[in-house]
């Protein structure tokens, strides 16, 4: 397999033999290395040293279940730190069987305003990709849902396509880069930490991907391979979060917000209170509700990437049975509705889709809304009003450039004390103060706040994996230190993190992942190295934050939780700094 | 003893008339457990994964009192 790197100060591209050094990486900890070695950790997110990496995962391209996923890595805009978002696409498979183990875009043009576009294809003739740089000015300031069409019918129905939006071009901090999902929607995304600015700084719009020829990802030992697939294949169809017509192929991630309600840990109004009254009227049983009403029968959820066992993503229709967005996820629909007082669906889909329009990270900009609702720019509540903060940022008047800077440049600039960030990223849809293990994760985590760095969540309330008790400080910082490494380690095979509720609970599963990765490389891995692995990978992130300046302040939530009490539950948070600490401290 | 209870996802479908996450009033025996209130309603045992008594998870056998506010899960996940 080779690096491919695409220079954007002349619009050339290399393809080099993958180094020794990083022939056991894949994903994010090939994303996170590159970046760490080739990145001046000082460099400005948007001037010409940052760089992108496209990695997809270790057994992405193959048969492994749920695993199309490509991790995009980088310095980020809104953090200031290292950054690792990815996404599952068919873009992701499509890379890896054309034999790029990652791709990196690097430099800038001298133009300021010019944006291109890269056509990978595979040349037959010489047995190697191939790149064709194109001018993408045509699609400059459109939608997405306008430009994917179009490109879709200049390249043909045979490609897959990795892209930055409107947003990205303004250079917000909240910027995503977007991946097509199985139906050609610009749907899946590298969302959160600002990376599609820095793809739009390189004057790159799209990555597009011809679907034809390429040599495949090579197998070392295919039973050993096979064998571990298969076990990982029957552990999501045997549990009952991953299995068909589960809880997650029913009602979608969504189904969380009923459950994070009643624990009392669901943030309400801009995180000033853990419940919201109008919770049922937006969780994942009324999105199942409302399709089948409005549809006439039950609609279960599809696949975001092929290969997928677990199905979770899922469309939201019109009154009138026509398609309104999809997907409306758990954080999104937290984000736009519980986060902002809201509690009508119909509103919430149509913030989804200008996000995915405008190419903006949904939690980012619902936090952001919440901030500017608590500093009296629209009231909590005012649907349409958030609406039209969305098409501010869309259109890039002087308010939307604010708010497209995130929560934490937005409550800069209105004087807002409550603004639930950290290392400059909104947090998710989890209450620090109720939920004490995620909040040692949104605060220690390499990333800025994000649940999906260390999922406390599935012991803490889901009892998977064990169970622990949400408002207790006990064992939490070895908590989230092993699932943040874990984490690490997931999010370098290529699967999707949700195969961790099969996994956790079904060790045939877990035994399963290794010998994946095992057939795949050539290595030993038992389940217990998961973490071993993964928590090199957070060293190294770490490392990169370090000399970016980020020091231990950083690791903090912000003050008001520490003297707010939080209702229902009346909790601060009340994890020493010491604790905090000895998370990477003892990793 | 009179408690209030709510049954979510794929729970609620076991009982007609019930909408996910809408409250419903019973009356339960004084001393009465979760387990025995999941008894009471007739649901499948094994697919009540998660109990909330008056917002905190709770045991199945956690004795319940009166006024009490019970959430029934099946298995979930998402984020």
């Amino acid at each position: 397999m080779w690096i491919l790197r695409l220079n954007m100060a002349d619009r050339t591209y290399r393809l080099d033999e993958v180094p020794e050094a990083y022939r056991l990486l894949g994903g994010r900890g090939l994303s996170s290395t590159m970046i760490l070695d080739e990145v001046p950790p000082l460099c400005h997110p948007l001037g010409p040293n940052n760089k992108l990496v496209f990695a997809p995962g270790i057994v992405t391209g193959t048969p492994a279940p749920s695993a199309a996923r490509v991790s995009v890595g980088g310095k980020s805009p809104l953090t200031g730190g290292i950054k690792e978002a990815n996404a599952g696409s068919s873009w992701a498979p499509t890379l890896a069987n054309l034999g790029i183990k990652a791709l990196v875009v690097e430099g800038q043009p001298k133009e300021k305003g010019k944006y291109w576009m890269a056509y990978l294809s595979w040349d037959a003739s010489a047995s190697k990709p191939k790149v064709e740089f194109l001018p993408a000015d045509e699609y400059v300031s459109l939608s997405f849902y306008d430009a994917f069409p179009k490109l879709y019918k200049r390249f043909g129905e045979r490609v897959d396509i990795a892209g930055c939006g409107v947003a990205a071009e303004y250079g917000y901090a909240n910027s995503g880069i977007a991946f097509n999902d199985m139906f050609k929607r610009p749907s899946r995304y590298a969302g959160r930490g600002g990376l599609g600015a820095v793809l739009a700084s390189k004057g790159l719009k799209f990555i597009v991907l011809g679907k034809t020829g390429g040599p495949g990802v090579p197998i070392l030992d295919k039973a050993l391979f096979e064998q571990g697939r298969a076990k990982l294949a029957d552990a999501l169809r045997t549990h009952p979060i991953t299995s068909p017509k589960g809880a997650l192929n029913t009602y979608g991630t969504a189904v969380l917000i009923n459950l994070l309600n009643e624990a009392g840990g669901l943030p309400t109004r801009n995180f000033s209170n853990g419940r919201f009254e109008g919770a049922p009227k937006i969780a994942g049983e009324a999105i199942f509700e409302i399709n089948k009403q409005r549809l006439g029968k039950e609609l279960y959820n599809h696949a975001c990437s092929p290969g997928c066992i677990i199905e979770c993503s899922n469309t939201f229709f019109n009154k009138d049975g026509s398609e309104h967005t999809s997907c409306v996820e758990y954080e999104s629909d937290w984000a736009f509705g519980a986060n902002c007082g809201i509690d009508n669906l119909d509103d919430i889909a149509e913030m989804v889709q200008l996000c995915n329009a405008y190419g903006l990270d949904t939690i980012e900009a619902g936090g952001t809304l919440a901030v500017a609702m608590e500093a009296g720019v629209i009231q909590f509540g005012d649907s349409k009003g958030a609406i039209n903060l969305i098409d501010e940022m869309g259109k890039g008047t002087p308010l939307g450039r604010i708010l497209g800077g995130g929560a934490a440049f937005t409550g800069k600039a209105f004087g807002v004390v409550r603004v639930p960030a950290v290392k400059g990223q909104v947090m998710p849809a989890y209450e620090p103060r109720a939920v004490k293990g995620i909040g040692i994760t949104f605060a220690t985590s390499t990333m800025g706040a994000d649940h999906t760095a260390g999922y406390t969540i599935c012991p803490e309330i889901l009892s998977v994996g064990g169970k622990a008790d949400p408002l207790s400080t006990e064992g939490k910082a070895a908590l989230s230190r092993g699932f943040q490494a874990t984490t690490a380690f997931l999010d370098s095979t290529g699967h999707c993190l949700f195969i961790a509720f099969a996994v956790l609970d079904i060790p045939s599963g877990f035994e399963g992942l290794m010998e994946e990765c095992n057939g795949m490389l050539g290595t030993n891995w038992k389940p217990e190295d998961a973490a071993k692995v993964g928590g090199e990978i957070l060293k190294k992130e770490r490392a990169f934050n370090e000399a970016a300046g980020l020091t231990k302040a950083d690791d903090r939530v912000p003050e008001f939780m520490k003297y707010e009490p939080l209702p229902p539950h009346n909790q601060v948070f009340d994890i020493p700094d010491e604790v905090l600490d000895a998370v990477y401290g003892e990793l | 003893m009179r408690i209030r209870v709510k049954l979510f996802a794929t729970l609620s479908s076991h009982l007609d008339g019930v909408a996910p996450g809408i409250p419903f009033e019973m009356e339960l025996p004084d001393g009465a457990t979760l387990d025995n209130l999941v008894d009471q309603l007739k649901l499948p045992s094994n697919e009540v994964k998660i109990a909330f008594v008056k917002g905190q998870a709770r045991a199945m056998d956690w004795p319940l009192q009166p006024g009490d506010e019970v959430g029934f899960f099946p298995p979930l996940g998402g984020g």
